[in-house]
Parts: structure tokens; sequence; C-alpha cells
């Protein structure tokens, strides 16, 4: 009797949660795979079964294999730069270097600022002719350059945007860690005469793996979720050069309300975060335990 | 960040370590220039947006022509509006749900627990498409529930809460059990606030989310009443302003204007904020 009710107590606690998740988590995705197999309902046309209809489409649409390869660079260069930066700014930020508190605030500013905020910011900062970066490229004599508005350079500088916001955030993750390691690891090290980079490779650098796990999950989200930047700054362009998988979904979702199709390219963002959550915590949690 | 302060034989000396305060000063100077470039732009004159001269006069026009220019004030409002109604949700929602996680034990505990972890992964951001037509057929759309429900049950709240209530010793429950609490009196008494440095943190970290959030609300609203600012500003910097870099600057620094002096002025409670929400 005693545990009925306490398994009564139990659901009855969860209850709201659940059904709040089980509305606006579940079952968006599983009615996104279902609706991917279905055609978008249109006035006098009502919704039909099309099987695979979705995804051959999906495999003949050029912005989308763009999407994917614009995501897949992104993630590529955002992804390393902002840890190995975020490493790295926590390292010196770590030690007692002077004006330490102005440098932090420095780099972890980014965090806290709205990122559709920061790319009017940075809207003005890439401007050409007027902009901060063409003025000071001007300086040492180099011409001037569209760099949101040329295909060569529009992914980079949505790229570089989005690793300014990450690392800061990530950084303190690593200042957390790095502040947790005993202090007598250190000595002993100095003792044994092991050179400040030993040290690094040796000593901090597998301790900070289970963080660095942490924040690759974080970053590989991220990767795939970050889009605001681009309503700013490029809206996909120039010819879908900074067209992301994200802003692809919202673009076919509500610019063309063809909410089939976006509902089969979500299944695609689905799987990809699913199987980066499997390669995650499957493979990398085991390796760092065991070394 | 107390212990980190006894010397580590490894931090740099001489000129090791001028060359890296000069590294990391390089590195802090250009991860704040854009921002001070702004800061310039706003307080300056049109003409000195892309000038700089030590000079050059200061004014506030820039930004009494942004307030008046656009509803900012009601975007305020709206936002002030959300991000309340979203952490008040998600406390109670998450502490109830962690409560049970953490003291009761059920059948589909676990596999409940396990639904709840997947919302990590897939997060409502990504799943615009479908949460549009469910709040739609609810009738909600462009309103500010609308904007808050997908987020109002955080799989991360009701981990770290989870976590927090764990270390919490059983023989403080069962103390106030013998005392005649109920279990709604034992959470709101011992559990509660006990995890107030976990409850602040995460307020820091949902605050900023959703003050912070622009897609979502992109697509759920289309009217003043119920814009937040984020959409607000990218319809004003992108519709009623040609190019007039002053005044979207101006608008900028405005809408980030709270968290910015709110994360000024409390720097260490941010960090620190952060760095717990991360760690568990």
């Amino acid at each position: 009797m005693h545990r009925t009710t306490a398994a009564i107590h139990g659901w009855l606690l969860l209850l709201p949660a659940m059904a709040i998740l089980a509305l606006f988590t579940h079952w968006p995705a599983f009615a996104a795979v279902l609706d991917s197999f279905f055609s978008t309902a249109r006035p006098r046309r009502p919704r039909r079964f099309v099987g695979l209809g979705n995804y051959e489409q999906m495999l003949n649409d050029p912005v989308f294999w763009q999407a994917v390869s614009n995501n897949l660079w992104f993630a590529a260069w955002t992804i390393p730069a902002s840890i190995a930066l975020a490493m790295l700014m926590a390292l010196w930020v770590n030690d007692r270097i002077a004006g330490r508190a102005f440098v932090r605030m420095a780099y972890f500013t980014p965090t806290v600022l709205p990122m559709i905020a920061v790319a009017n910011i940075w809207l003005f900062f890439y401007t050409p002719q007027y902009g901060l970066l063409e003025q000071l490229l001007g300086l040492f004599g180099l011409p001037s350059h569209n760099w949101l508005g040329s295909k060569d350079t529009a992914l980079a500088a949505i790229t570089v945007v989005a690793i300014w916001k990450e690392a800061g955030f990530f950084m303190i993750f690593y200042l957390a860690a790095l502040q947790q390691i005993p202090p007598n690891l250190s000595e002993a090290a100095a003792l044994e005469g092991a050179s400040r980079w030993t040290y690094f490779r040796r000593v901090q650098f597998p301790l900070l793996m289970p963080t660095t796990l942490f924040v690759l999950i974080n970053a590989v989200i991220n990767a795939f979720r970050m889009v605001d930047h681009i309503f700013v700054l490029t809206r996909g362009g120039p010819d879908n050069a900074t067209t992301l998988l994200l802003f692809h979904i919202y673009q076919v979702g509500f610019s063309f309300w063809d909410t089939a199709y976006a509902a089969t390219l979500t299944t695609v963002l689905l799987a990809v975060l699913a199987l980066a959550a499997l390669i995650q915590y499957g493979v990398l949690e085991k390796r760092i335990h065991y070394r | 960040m107390s212990a980190a302060e006894t010397i580590s034989p490894y931090d740099p000396r001489g000129s090791g370590r001028l060359l890296e305060t000069v590294a990391a000063w390089l590195l802090a100077i250009l991860w704040i220039l854009p921002l001070a470039y702004a800061v310039w732009t706003a307080f300056h004159p049109p003409e000195y947006s892309a000038r700089f001269e030590l000079l050059a006069p200061l004014t506030l026009d820039n930004f009494a022509r942004a307030w008046s220019a656009a509803p900012f004030a009601r975007y305020f409002l709206n936002t002030v509006m959300l991000v309340t109604l979203v952490l008040a949700c998600q406390l109670v929602l998450c502490t109830l749900a962690a409560y049970a996680f953490a003291r009761y034990e059920f059948p589909g505990s676990s596999v409940a627990f396990a639904l709840v972890l997947a919302q990590l992964m897939i997060m409502p951001d990504v799943l615009i498409v479908e949460n549009y037509s469910t709040l739609n057929s609810l009738g909600l759309i462009d309103s500010i529930p609308a904007i808050a429900l997908p987020y109002v049950a955080s799989a991360f709240g009701i981990f770290l809460l989870r976590q927090t209530f764990k270390t919490v010793p059983r023989e403080l429950d069962d103390a106030a059990r013998v005392e005649g609490a109920s279990a709604m009196q034992t959470l709101l008494k011992v559990y509660v606030p006990l995890g107030r440095p976990i409850y602040l943190a995460y307020g820091l970290v949902s605050v900023s989310y959703h003050w912070n959030n622009f897609l979502w609300p992109l697509i759920v609203t289309s009217s003043v009443e119920s814009r937040p600012l984020t959409v607000g500003l990218q319809v004003f910097s992108s519709t009623d302003q040609g190019i007039d870099w002053s005044i979207i600057c101006a608008a900028t620094l405005m809408t980030s204007a709270p968290l910015l002096v709110g994360f000024l002025l409390f720097q260490r409670q941010f960090v620190q904020s952060f760095m717990r929400a991360g760690i568990r």
C-alpha cells in the first residue's frame, strides 16, 4: 500500500513537466517524422500519403545540399576553434597576469549579449568602406572587400561571429575545471622537472577531458542551432552561401509554407543530433573513462 | 576562485609572463572591439560614426531618436513579462519533477528520466515547424504564453535540481516528516532553501537565455503587443531605419543594456552561476 502511494505521488509530481515535455518535445519530434511521409495540405487539396516523396525532393534540392555542406563547414570550424580558444583563454586567465579581471570580462561579455544584437554590431563592423574592419585593413594598405556580400568570404564571416560568441562561454567551464586541479600536482610535476608544456599535455589536458566532453556536446548542438545572426548579417545569401540547415527549415516552413518538406528537413536535423549524441555518449565517454 | 590563489610553480615568470600578458590582452581587446565600436557610434553624432577623434562631442541623441522611432517601451515590457513567465513556470515544474526523480521510487521513473534528458539534445529551438502548428491549433499564436510554453518544462532545470536534491541528507527529510510535515511542506521547507545557490544560478542562465532568444519568438509573434525586444530590434533595424548606424547601435545597446549592466555589476555571480549550471 505504501509503495503504491509513493508511486502515485511520484507520478503526480512529474505529471505537469512530463505533459509539457510530451506536447512540445516528444510529440513534435514524432510528428516531424510522421509528416515527412505526407504532402503539405493546401486549400482544396488535403494532405495525402506520399511515401518517400519528400525525401526524393530533398535529395534533388540543391539548396538542401548547399545547407548541409555549409553547416558541416560551419561545424568543422566553430567546434574546434571555439574549444581551443576557450582552453587557451582559461589557461591565461587562470595565471596571475596583470589585469586578469578585465581580460576575463572581455572574453565573457559576448556570452551575455543577445546574438541578434551583436549581429547588428558585426554587420557594422563588416560594412564595406565604412566599417571598422575595412578601416583597419585600409591602414595596412589592403584593398576594400565586401566580406558579407561575397560568396567566398560570407560563410567565414558568420563563422567568426559564432566563434567569438561561444569561446568565452566555454572558457568559464575550463576555468572552473582548472581551479579544481589540486595544487600538489603542479608541485610534484615541477619537482620531477617537467616543462610547462609537459605539465599541460600530461596533467592538465587529461584532467580537463570531462569538461571537454561537456563543452563538445554543447558546441555540436550549437553548430546546428545557431542561426540568429544569419537573419541580420546575410539572410542566407549571397546565393545561399550562408544557408545553414535550421535556417533552410525556417525558410521552407515559414517563407514558402511547405510544412511537409520542412518536417522532412527537421527529421534530418533530428537524425544528425541523435547521431551526435550516440557518438558522444557511446564512444567518447568510454574512452575518457578508461584512459 | 580562492583555492587557485596559491602560486603554481607553472605560473609564468619574467619574459614568459610578459609575453603571456601581452597575448591575453591583445585577444581581450580584439574580443571587446566590436562592442567598443558600437559604444563609440551610439554616443557620438552620426558624422563621427566611422571617424575617431578624441574630442568628438558626446551625445545621447541617438538613444532618444531610437526610443521614439519604435515602441521599445512596449518591447521591454513584453520581454520582462516573457522572462518572468518562463522562469516562474520553470521553477515550479522543474522543482516538482526534480523532487520526484530525487526522492521517489516509482515504476517507469528511469524511462521518464531518459525521456526528460532527450530534450537536452532535441531542444525546442529545432522543432519550430511542428510546435508552430501545435500552438496554432491551440489558438495561442502571437501571444507571450506561446513564446514561453515550449520552454517551461526544461530538462536542464530538472536535471540540475535533481542533482541538488540528491545531495540533501535523508535525515533532514525524515526529521521533517516525523514532525508531521507533508511531502509538499518538506519540499518547500527543506529542499528548496538548501538549493538556493542552484536556483540563483539556474535563474540567471534562464533569464539571459530567454532575454536573448530570437528565432522562436520571431516565428510565433507578429504584433507589437507580443513581440519581445530581440524581434523588435530586428524589425526596427532591418525595416524602419535605412543604414543610420548611430541609431541602430543605440537601439542595439539599449536592448542589451539590462543584461550587460547586470553582468558588469554582478560579474562574480554571473560567472559562478554559469559555471555551477554547467558542472553538474
